[in-house]
């Protein structure tokens, strides 16, 4: 981290003076003064930030120069059209390690909101929630718990609720106790090029619509990549691309809290499908996951009450998943969650795909499909407490595959 | 932050005129409206009062103070300091609120770090808000609602206003703010406003001097350390003044008109007995002699429970607590309605409610509970979890308290004891694997 220069702490007055104003200024002043933990020392930077974020109006950028700094409180913005914009990814750090309030890192309800080029660590609950709005991007940020995996770390990293236009590219996030970037209840998104470690889960896409998740990296989580739908919620999901990604040994021990719906991935988790609908896996790289590569499964393989916990118009099952021409190695050799019985008795592995075997008696297909080379699909009959599992053949193909994601080319557009 | 009471600028002169020719617009006006069509605010000695009003103004005219003796509306800005909307006097240890202020109170206040609050409304002469059955009043544009956040402290604290250390109120303690507040054993934390102006509320908390004398605009918050005391017990905490943003986090009822609106001041919550003008009356009544309140039905006019009166429903006791204190986010409007759960009272299902309904987006939030309410067994529900954390990342609500309020938890658990029915648990799936 940058802050490892910041040490030769500058013990002349003016420069210090000089540091603060070229702060005040967002100006690109070689180095501010910090203290012995590496926060620049700065007591009036927190509700300076905050102030700019209250007078911020349609068109503001807020600049935050490079350093770390401690914050005591969740930053709010609640206007439209803000930019915020660090010196970099590594440069511009925010910690919440000190925090005494609020639920969050940041906490955004503006539409149109840009966040680039910073970190936010530490923070007491998520690090980001955007929640109701329309067209957010996140680019270029880390979103990090930097004391590796702990069930008290935040929930979330990344995490926009319920907005219309996601953009997600290029970020990082770790550590995060439940998802390192979070979609949920939210239409027309992208999330591309991200690095997910040391997550619970590393990307989820929850009660969703319209979502490609494309370039991502994610290795070391519990679960790599989550499509999930959730009863009781307002939204449910549907359609969502799962492609062209690196998803590599994500075996950590699941840290995440008793009772939250990541609770319920077995560690070594690849691709998980779970209860949502119209889901293409195509194109990606996916390795060394110990559970299974890819896992499909509906919300009775959750551990939730599936007969009080959820209302009548919830689709527990997963329909029309399409599994093709994705590159598999290694993984299903250590599987948890009690699968083990299940891969001795196929002689010491699962196969690629795991499938719980729960189907909708009222639907005649369920459409789930793979076609992808010599890789195997377990049935793992769920529906008779597993005694009938066995491996099965689905090959077939939906009748039209799901267009790309556009979103507002002035979202897309980098500055 | 201002210290002083005092101004500490020079006195400029422009300032002074504006201020004084404000002040004579606001007299013509005032006086226009008194002859013209001014409903009497009080029942009783109405002319008596207005003519001392009267003479205050003039007083003012006279001194050009620059802090207004009546409430004083500004339809734009954000005035720096709490004296510039002339809502109160504060002179030797009391603090009074100016004329047309009405104190109330909340059947089932929102626990805020065992704070009391003092609560008064004003609107500006020959209005009056509309009834609304189930939502706010509709007040009209130029009310100022204030809430002011105070605490009792120790009798040997020398400076109220400095002391660290806070008392939990007592029955003996308790002050109805009817005629103000005294002073001599109160720390005055802060004041918040909330105005309504032409493009809708805006919410400006006001953080009050050492000297208890000025109250400064915090647009951005304030944290506030104190030790709460209760009884033989002392606890550290931070008290945390909202930021302007922080404000709308609860005061946003609809996300999608985005639009601050006052909370408490709803008829079922405003429908009980307190002193005031016309006696020891229901408050919707007095609104109504006071000309305040327009619409009010003869009869069926919604109730909450208190939420510490023993002798009404449990249920109805606890859905109001959850009411005042969850359902301003957790609605299906709100904020919190992404999690599904909608804690209003007027809502009937169990599963909206919780019962069985597993946590969203919780996290560690869940405390390692299965559902927000396993009816039964509060040992395994979320909700009172949530309400005894202080974690940041955990409690709830998120913002507003620091300190867990005992009671108010000891109601949810005893509501969730007594619920009837039950939740499937498969523990773990890997019990249920077996190969044959």
């Amino acid at each position: 981290m940058a802050n490892g220069k910041g040490e030769r702490i500058m013990r002349s007055a003016l420069f210090m003076i000089a540091g603060i104003v070229a702060i005040g200024l967002g100006g690109c002043h070689a180095k501010p003064r910090t203290d012995a933990n590496g926060f620049v020392v700065d007591p009036g930077f927190e509700q300076h930030l905050q102030e700019q974020l209250l007078d911020a109006r349609p068109g503001s950028v807020i600049t935050i120069p490079a350093g770390k700094y401690a914050l005591t409180r969740s930053l709010s913005l609640t206007a439209d059209g803000v930019t915020i914009k660090g010196a970099g990814m590594d440069k511009t750090i925010l910690s919440f390690a000190h925090q005494n309030s609020g639920a969050e890192g940041m906490l955004v309800t503006g539409d149109d909101f840009t966040l680039e080029d910073l970190t936010l660590q530490n923070s007491r609950g998520d690090a980001l929630k955007i929640n109701g709005t329309k067209d957010a991007v996140m680019r270029r940020v880390k979103a990090e718990w930097t004391g590796g995996p702990k069930t008290s770390n935040g929930a979330y990293g990344l995490y926009p609720v319920q907005v219309t236009n996601v953009l997600i590219e290029d970020c990082v996030v770790k550590g995060a106790s439940d998802a390192g970037i979070y979609v949920g209840q939210s239409k027309n998104i992208i999330v591309r090029n991200n690095r997910a470690e040391g997550n619970v889960a590393g990307i989820e896409i929850e009660n969703s619509t319209h979502a490609d998740v494309y370039g991502n990296t994610t290795t070391g989580n519990t679960g790599g990549i989550l499509v999930f739908n959730m009863p009781d919620l307002p939204v449910p999901g549907s359609k969502t691309r799962v492609y062209q990604n690196k998803v590599i040994a994500n075996n950590t021990a699941n840290f995440g809290a008793e009772g939250s719906a990541v609770r319920s991935v077995p560690a070594g988790s690849g691709v998980v499908v779970n209860s949502n609908d119209d889901v293409e896996i195509f194109d990606n790289d996916i390795e060394d996951n110990q559970t299974a590569n890819v896992i499909i499964s509906s919300y009775f393989s959750t551990g939730f009450d599936t007969e009080r916990g959820r209302v009548a118009s919830y689709d527990p099952y997963p329909q029309n998943i399409y599994v093709t021409d994705n590159t598999f190695k290694g993984g299903g050799n250590k599987p948890g969650a009690g699968f083990d019985k299940l891969a001795a008795a196929l002689g010491g592995r699962l196969p690629d795909i795991l499938w719980d075997g729960f189907t909708d008696p009222k639907v005649k297909n369920a459409g789930i499909c793979v076609q992808n080379g010599a890789a195997k699909v377990l049935d793992a009959d769920g529906p008779h407490k597993y005694a009938g599992a066995h491996l099965v053949t689905l090959d077939c193909k939906p009748a039209t595959r799901l267009p790309p994601v556009t979103l507002p080319a002035s979202m897309t557009k980098t500055s | 932050m201002a210290r002083s009471g005092r101004p500490s600028r020079p006195i400029n002169i422009v300032r002074l005129a504006r201020t004084v020719a404000f002040s004579l617009r606001a007299f013509a006006r005032k006086f226009l409206l008194l002859r013209v069509s001014a409903p009497p605010r009080e029942p009783t000695s109405s002319s008596r009062r207005h003519s001392v009003g009267l003479l205050g103004l003039a007083l003012v005219v006279a001194s050009c103070s620059r802090a207004p003796t009546q409430v004083t509306f500004h339809a734009t800005g954000f005035p720096k300091t709490l004296a510039e909307w002339g809502l109160f006097t504060v002179k030797d240890h009391r603090i009074t609120p100016h004329k047309g202020m009405v104190t109330y109170e909340l059947a089932t206040p929102l626990f805020s770090d065992y704070a009391q609050k003092w609560r008064t409304i004003w609107m500006p002469p020959g209005t009056s808000a509309r009834y609304e059955p189930e939502k706010t009043l509709d007040f009209p544009v130029g009310t100022i609602i204030t809430k002011t956040f105070y605490y009792t402290v120790p009798t040997s604290a020398a400076k109220p206003g400095e002391s660290r250390e806070i008392v939990k109120m007592t029955p003996a303690t308790y002050q109805t703010g009817v005629d103000g507040l005294d002073l001599s054993h109160v720390r005055l934390i802060e004041t918040r406003l909330l105005v309504h102006r032409a493009d809708g509320w805006v919410g400006l908390p006001y953080v009050w001097n050492a000297d208890q004398t000025e109250a400064t605009l915090q647009r951005t918050g304030a944290e506030i350390p104190l030790t709460f005391i209760d009884g033989a017990t002392r606890t550290d905490f931070v008290y945390s003044v909202p930021n302007q943003n922080q404000c709308a986090g609860c005061h946003t009822a609809d996300y999608r008109t985005r639009a601050l609106a006052p909370i408490g001041p709803k008829a079922r919550h405003l429908n009980i007995d307190f002193p005031g003008p016309g006696g020891d009356i229901n408050q919707l009544q007095r609104l109504v002699q006071l000309h305040y309140l327009t619409g009010l039905p003869a009869s069926n006019v919604p109730r909450d429970a208190k939420w510490d009166d023993t002798a009404a429903p449990l249920d109805a006791r606890a859905r109001t607590y959850l009411d005042v204190n969850c359902a301003h986010c957790h609605s299906q409007t709100g904020p919190a309605r992404v999690s599904g759960l909608w804690l209003h009272s007027t809502v009937s299902d169990p599963r909206r409610i919780g019962v069985c309904k597993p946590p969203v987006a919780a996290g560690g939030g869940a405390g390692d509970r299965p559902y927000d309410i396993v009816p039964g067994h509060p040992e395994l529900s979320i909700m009172p979890f949530r309400l005894a954390s202080t974690d940041p990342g955990a409690m709830m609500p998120e913002t507003g308290r620091s300190l867990v309020h005992q009671k108010g938890v000891a109601l949810i658990e005893q509501w969730i004891a007594q619920l009837k029915g039950e939740c499937r648990v498969d523990h773990d799936a890997a019990d249920q694997v077996a190969i044959r």
